[in-house]
């Protein structure tokens, strides 16, 4: 089945003319019209269009193309609702867009497409990327592949679980404060959150801007190495990419990691850790000594405040950018006597619960008298956590720690507690704050229910090429990436 | 965890957002305690510390100045849900 192969097993059979790109999108669309409507992944496709783009690169094939010059031809990849693809839907799965498409590709998704990409689907997602679930979502939840009682994570929910249940072959996400690396984690593929800066965001819908980076789902770390290096590089329609050289990712997938230095940082050892996921992580971090590794225990000090430091930024940075949806440029409109009715009305019927809440709590901490007091504050103790890694990088070439808590809970678990689910964050928001790179990849399952568990790995500014190398060599030593959830179809 | 009181009908004012009166209430709550996990900030001394806006300082990021293609105006207004004339349609704004 064509739909369950990596990206570098497909190109290898789109180039020796084993499979066409058609078959190869046609595999996929069948398995969405198969186990979607349990899963919901996707919010909506338009299948003719993506036949069109797979007899394109079909045609390119045929006519001599190869993929040493464009690495993705021909592989169908479904994006996050929050990207702009041209002449596509664009909701960020909120009500509030109406019926908006997008006037124009974002940069990764131009680089996608001169890539030979078949971009295809709009994936769902908690709204505005707001929620650790997908349960925000205005058009309801995604389910877990792997026990569809359970949530896929968040928010990049659609995008994890598009790729655990084979329905295409890779999907891109963002993460603002875990949101690539959670969802991976609970639906059991590779996530990567590069360093801030390293990917353009232009034709990204912003929710909190100096945190916010895409970044690929994929289902194995070289996948998700092929995906980085055709994503990254400075943009000058994005001023915070960094003018950074882009490497050939691939080279550092060696599979020798001997003398590397890794920490383990002992804050993460906290009360609320699962033992199962905790046994997972030890072990791993056991087979990465066996491989070579150095693992030394380090000290991130400031780790406690991450969350509640979080909260204050994103949102308030939320609160600014969202107040673009007023109905008067775009999206669906609600009339008033006067402006500031019409305002109201339309962003009291437009955004959901949690986006409301969160851009209240911005709006408060940034407001007059209490700027100080928090989002003040909430800056200055950013710059503590960031100095804790960047200390701990003189030591260590990258940590090692769970990516999430538990793995994957009930849906309706948490959704009437939003702190609960705000802690559930607790180690993948640190890495944004501090601008770093984080990966996300499987490092075993619990038992009654078999479900996945994540191992974080975060790496210096720009240190991608450690913590994929890193990720590679374990990933080749263990069969958990092989894994496959038992759908019901 | 203790509560802290916040003025939801006022900032949601502020916000542009307008609630029911049961809106008001709940998220009235939930901020309260989600205000009362924040004060934990306030243990830490930051008298001697930097805010961080970005993590990656680039400074005075510009462009040349010149004239290069940009979005066509029928392309802007695609998505308007009201316009006229190659304008967006708002409610009068001065009587």
């Amino acid at each position: 089945m064509l739909n369950q192969l990596t990206i570098s097993e497909l190109t290898g059979k789109l180039a020796k003319k084993e499979s066409s790109a058609r078959e190869a999108i046609q595999a996929c669309l069948d398995q969405i019209q198969k186990v979607d409507g349990q899963i919901h992944a996707f919010l909506s496709y338009d299948a003719a269009d993506a036949l069109a783009q797979a007899d394109a690169a079909d045609k390119a094939l045929a006519s001599g193309a190869t993929h040493s010059q464009q690495p993705l031809l021909g592989v169908p990849i479904a994006i996050k609702d929050v990207l702009a693809v041209k002449n596509h839907p664009l909701n960020c799965a909120s009500k509030i867009l109406g019926k908006f498409i997008s006037p124009y590709d974002g940069t990764v998704i131009e680089k996608l497409k001169a890539a030979g990409a078949i971009v295809f689907g709009r994936l769902n997602m908690d709204e505005f990327a707001m929620g650790s679930s997908t349960e925000n979502s205005a058009f309801g939840p995604t389910h877990n592949p792997w026990d569809i009682a359970r949530i896929p994570g968040g928010s990049s929910g659609g995008s994890a679980a598009a790729v655990a249940a084979d329905e295409c072959i890779a999907t891109l996400g963002t993460d603002t404060g875990g949101s690539i690396r959670q969802p991976a984690a609970l639906c059991g593929c590779v996530g990567l959150k590069p360093t801030y800066g390293r990917v353009s965001r232009y034709g990204l819908v912003a929710f909190a801007s100096s945190l916010d980076q895409i970044g690929p789902f994929t289902k194995d770390v070289r996948d998700s190495a092929t995906l980085l290096e055709v994503m990254s590089g400075v943009d000058h329609r994005d001023s915070t990419s960094v003018p950074q050289p882009v490497p050939r990712y691939h080279s550092a997938l060696t599979g020798d990691i001997k003398g590397l230095k890794i920490g383990l940082p002992k804050e993460y050892m906290i009360g609320g850790l699962d033992p199962q996921v905790n046994a997972a992580v030890q072990a791993a971090v056991q087979q990465l000594q066996k491989l070579g590794a150095e693992v030394v225990e380090i000290s991130l000090p400031h780790t406690d405040y991450a969350v509640a430091t979080y909260y204050i930024v994103a949102t308030a940075e939320a609160s600014a950018n969202l107040a673009r949806f007023d109905g008067i440029r775009y999206g669906a409109r609600v009339d008033g006597k006067d402006p500031i009715e019409l305002y109201s009305n339309t962003r009291g019927a437009g955004f959901g619960p949690e986006v409301k809440r969160r851009i209240i709590l911005g709006t408060y901490v940034l407001s007059s008298g209490y700027y100080d007091a928090y989002y003040l504050r909430a800056q200055k103790v950013r710059t503590l956590i960031r100095q804790d890694f960047l200390k701990a990088f003189e030591k260590v070439d990258a940590i090692v720690t769970p990516t999430t808590p538990t793995a994957a809970f009930k849906i309706g678990e948490k959704s009437d507690d939003p702190l609960q689910m705000y802690l559930s964050d607790i180690f993948t928001i640190s890495c944004n704050l501090a601008g770093i790179c984080g990966l996300s990849l499987p490092c075993g399952f619990t038992t009654n229910p078999k479900l996945p568990i994540g191992l974080q790995l975060l790496g210096k500014p720009f240190g991608e090429e450690t913590i994929l190398k890193i990720a590679h060599a374990y990933e080749q030593s263990t069969n958990w990436h092989k894994e496959r959830p038992l759908l019901k179809i | 965890m203790a509560g802290t009181e916040i003025d939801v009908k006022y900032v949601a004012h502020l916000a542009r957002i307008s609630l029911s009166p049961a809106e008001e209430q709940k998220i009235g709550a939930q901020l309260g305690n989600i205000l009362g996990y924040i004060e934990k900030l306030k243990e830490l001394d930051v008298s001697q510390v930097e805010p961080t806006a970005h993590a990656v300082p680039l400074i005075n990021v510009t462009r040349p100045d010149e004239i290069r293609p940009s979005l066509p105006t029928d392309e802007a207004l695609r998505n308007a849900p009201a316009k006229a004339n190659g304008l967006f349609l708002v409610p009068k704004i001065v009587e």
